[in-house]
């Protein structure tokens, strides 16, 4: 228990998906001008992301790993080389169930998600978080944690960059540096200060 | 016709860069730059994948269903993804191991897409691949310009060979160990949009708030 708390929280503030890895960037930076707007993409990629990784992870480990298919009497083959495709594509499948789901059973939360609910397949933190899953060989359990805390994570740095964003556009900015620069600058400082917690032990 | 293929070329390095301009594929982009070695690789990935998948998706277009377009370039891209991933682990294994998840991300990077998506659905074969080409050059050019700041003033190497002797092996140089930490790549780009925006006047975004001045008050 102990060792998936401290991997929640090195995946949510040490190895945050967004400001050390730079996944996710195309949406960090256009969709973070409103703090509403990112607090609802935020929550659908935590939503999608605590979905696909563990989901990635059955797919892996019952169907690709090296010695996977022996409950269908395989056991020699190693199916691993097709991993990529199959993430995309279960993430792509999930996406669209989540959708429908929503939809039909909680119509103001689709009405809310909506627009950025497709955008999410091609976001690189959703892929991102399945491949560190399976470079890493996490088990389900913390495949499940780190999940959760990884879209968090993400989810934390938008919103925040959105409330940095919404005082920004106030200010006195070089015409050059004005819009696209100035964001990547803050995002730098930004994750300056998220390297502060690399120094936390749990 | 074969100005406008040059124009296709030679447009994304500059004038309509993917990254700088577009804000397109810089998910993958950033981590991949404090060495030069591993920037170089994931810049031949990026245009090999982003060229052949324009090829494909383009020869293919007029049978793709409009409804199931993204899946179908999903997996033209995936599969190409995959075939690069294999060559590199095959040939450049230390290198595929920095790289670690970043070259199957190149699946979600959106220049990729974006190209398939805005180009290579309307445009006929050849011009498409150049289109791709041109647009992974763009993406190299960025790439390899951060990756030389980083490398050279954060270890003082380039390509691994010692340009400026550091301080550890007995030389005079003071590494700047910030350029290797991932912030220094956001401030190098964000630098660099500023000196192309600053050379292009152009590409200057408008200001959501005018600042008022004292003459106008």
């Amino acid at each position: 228990m102990e060792s998936l708390i401290s991997l929640a929280v090195k995946a949510i503030f040490v190895e945050n998906l967004a400001l050390s890895f730079f996944l996710g960037m195309c949406t960090f930076i256009a969709v973070s001008k409103k703090i509403s707007t990112a607090i609802g993409l935020g929550i659908s990629v935590m939503i999608v992301q605590s979905i696909t990784v563990p989901a990635n992870n059955i797919i892996l480990s019952y169907l690709l790993k090296p010695g996977a298919l022996a409950w269908a009497g395989f056991p020699d083959i190693d199916l691993t080389f097709l991993g990529l495709i199959s993430y995309i594509g279960v993430i792509a499948a999930l996406v669209q169930i989540l959708e429908m789901i929503l939809d039909k059973y909680f119509p103001p939360l689709y009405n809310a998600l909506g627009i950025f609910l497709p955008l999410i397949t091609v976001n690189c933190a959703i892929l991102g978080g399945s491949l560190f899953m399976v470079e890493r060989d996490y088990n389900f359990s913390e495949a499940t944690t780190y999940g959760i805390a990884s879209g968090f994570g993400w989810a934390l740095a938008i919103a925040t960059m959105a409330g940095v964003r919404e005082k920004l556009k106030y200010s006195d900015i070089p015409d050059g540096l004005q819009g696209l620069g100035i964001t990547f600058i803050t995002a730098g400082l930004m994750a300056m200060a998220f390297m502060c917690f690399s120094g936390v032990k749990l | 016709m074969s100005q406008t293929r040059k124009q296709l070329l030679v447009d994304p390095l500059i004038d309509n860069n993917p990254i700088t301009l577009q804000v397109l594929g810089i998910c993958s982009a950033l981590a991949v730059t404090s060495s030069l070695n591993v920037a170089f690789v994931m810049s031949l990935a990026v245009i090999a994948v982003c060229g052949f998948s324009s090829l494909f998706i383009s020869f293919l277009r007029h049978y793709i269903p409009n409804s199931i377009r993204i899946i179908v370039q999903m997996v033209i891209i995936a599969s190409l993804v995959i075939l690069v991933d294999q060559i590199i682990k095959a040939y450049a294994y230390e290198i595929s191991k920095t790289l670690s998840v970043f070259v199957g991300l190149i699946i979600t990077n959106c220049i990729v897409m974006g190209r398939a998506e805005a180009f290579a659905m309307k445009n006929r074969p050849f011009e498409s691949f150049v289109d791709g080409v041109g647009n992974g050059l763009g993406y190299s050019l960025l790439l390899m310009s951060v990756g030389v700041i980083r490398e050279l003033f954060g270890s003082g190497t380039l390509f691994g060979i010692t340009i400026f002797d550091s301080v550890n092996n007995g030389g005079w140089y003071v590494p700047n160990g910030l350029l290797l930490l991932p912030p220094s790549a956001f401030f190098i780009i964000g630098f660099i949009i500023w000196g192309v925006r600053t050379w292009k006047k152009s590409q200057v975004e408008a200001r959501e708030y005018k600042i008022q001045t004292l003459e106008e008050h």
